[in-house]
């Protein structure tokens, strides 16, 4: 397959500057957004992802121009989440420059919507991001289910059941985190990445707990994920993107490099 | 007077993306447009044909702001560069929305990755496990030597997102392919028509590479 698997960097950006939570707390500044993408470009990052974390929605503009900004000199595929609600925030995100938008908590809230904006802007463009815990018990059979609100609302949902019924409503791509690892840098949830990524017919994007260039490649091999993404480990200079791609060529996985 | 490279607009994505990176690698006397006017088509020295989204509503959106004779008259005429949805609508036919008659430039189908009429068993076993859209970075291997390519190294990676591909019935026009399951034309060239399904505003260096060839091509091979 001469696919490359793709790593994609991760930008939590609030109001208009590069953030990194643990566990959505301890919020440490990062940079400058535009920064941080061209610096992540000139490492070989396959995509970029923004997700917007600011809480208040009249601030919208801001991510609006940190999209424009990075646009007009990063020429790479752009992705931009966080607080996706209508057809004409999906539109204003692709005018600024985005290349998809991510989808979550409206997703969940009203499933119609990814099917809407699927149909307008086409499925290619459309991300729908999973947040998903394991509520099985120990000794049980593994359960995932769909929560909102940064991981504290559980909706009921079944992660895969979700998974496969927005691929039918027209997600082009699953961008999948598991609430239990995100920020934890002890690795994915491998086994939920990939019951997730063989149920749907879409490439699935793994997120959440990576901490070592090993997670990334274990992501692939073991989650069967098309796309690794990941935060910290880059604004922070652990690891350069370049390092983390050598690092999964050498375990053999098809990369860009 | 500067001359214009011409951005095709007929409302079928977003076009800011190509013109930045296009104003990335222009030559100084260049200026890029994003236009739906016919005249101002007419009058580019070059003319970039992009478009995403579904074959039926492109087609359709050409048709009613009645570019389809423009598009075809600049694709006769000067360095054409089509990306993605913008190449298949050079075909006559794509398989995508119950099938859909398209500009008919070249002869040829549009194709489904999944349902490939040509496959057999064991192709439609290995296109199974496939994800659709074929999305993400995948080598281009040079079919023949072409301006475009220039400073751009044989299997070199670009990004492409799509689910449909491009079946001309004249081998001559293959540039380049693609292996995806089975190897699929990805790009077509004749005479001042140049067209890739991959997005070269996408694809890094390499891609601003295409792009900065193209500002300067004659149009000739």
């Amino acid at each position: 397959m001469a696919l490359a698997k793709r790593i994609i960097p991760c930008l939590d950006v609030d109001n208009g500057r590069v953030v990194k939570g643990v566990q959505f707390v301890d919020i440490r500044d990062a940079g400058d957004p535009v920064e941080v993408a061209r610096r992540y470009d000139e490492e070989g990052a396959d995509e970029i992802t923004f997700l917007d974390i600011t809480a208040s929605s009249d601030d919208r503009e801001t991510i609006v121009n940190v999209v424009e900004n990075v646009a007009n000199e990063v020429f790479i595929p752009l992705t931009v989440g966080g607080g996706i609600r209508t057809v004409d925030d999906v539109r204003r995100m692709l005018n600024a420059g985005a290349d998809k938008v991510a989808i979550n908590t409206a997703a969940v809230f009203n499933p119609e919507f990814v099917r809407e904006a699927s149909d307008k802007v086409g499925s290619q463009c459309i991300v729908v991001a999973i947040d998903a815990k394991k509520v099985s018990a120990e000794g049980e059979p593994l359960r995932w289910e769909i929560f909102t609100h940064g991981g504290r609302k559980p909706t009921g949902l079944d992660a895969i059941e979700w998974a496969v019924k927005m691929v039918d409503y027209g997600a082009g791509e699953i961008l999948l985190t598991s609430m239990d690892r995100d920020g934890t840098k002890i690795g994915f949830d491998l086994p939920l990445t990939r019951a997730i990524s063989d149920a749907v017919s879409v490439p699935v994007i793994a997120s959440g707990g990576v901490g070592t260039l090993d997670h990334l490649a274990d992501g692939v091999i073991e989650g069967h994920a098309d796309a690794v993404l990941a935060a910290s480990i880059f604004h922070f200079a652990e690891y350069t993107i370049h390092e983390a791609k050598q690092h999964m060529a050498d375990r053999g996985i098809e990369m860009r490099l | 007077m500067s001359s214009v490279i011409a951005v095709v607009d007929y409302g079928m994505g977003n076009l800011r993306s190509v013109s930045k990176a296009l104003e990335h690698v222009t030559a100084e006397n260049q200026r890029v447009v994003i236009t739906s006017d016919a005249r101002e088509i007419e009058n580019a020295e070059r003319v970039v044909f992009p478009g995403q989204g579904a074959v039926r509503g492109c087609m359709q959106h050409l048709q009613d702001i009645q570019l389809e004779a423009v598009v075809m008259k600049a694709a006769h005429e000067k360095p054409f560069l089509g990306i993605c949805m913008g190449m298949q609508v050079l075909m006559s036919r794509s398989e995508e929305n119950q099938g859909v008659d398209c500009m008919g430039l070249y002869a040829g189908v549009v194709r489904a990755f999944a349902n490939d009429k040509s496959a057999d068993e064991k192709l439609k076993s290995q296109m199974q496990d496939l994800k659709i859209p074929h999305m993400g970075w995948n080598k281009v291997s040079q079919k023949r030597s072409h301006p475009l390519w220039q400073d751009i190294k044989d299997d070199s990676r670009f990004y492409f997102v799509h689910s449909y591909y491009v079946d001309p019935e004249d081998e001559g026009l293959v540039a380049g392919t693609t292996e995806y399951g089975i190897d699929f034309v990805s790009v077509i060239a004749r005479d001042n028509v140049f067209a890739a399904q991959f997005h070269p505003e996408k694809s890094a260096h390499d891609g601003l590479q295409l792009l900065k060839n193209f500002c300067r091509w004659n149009g000739q091979t």
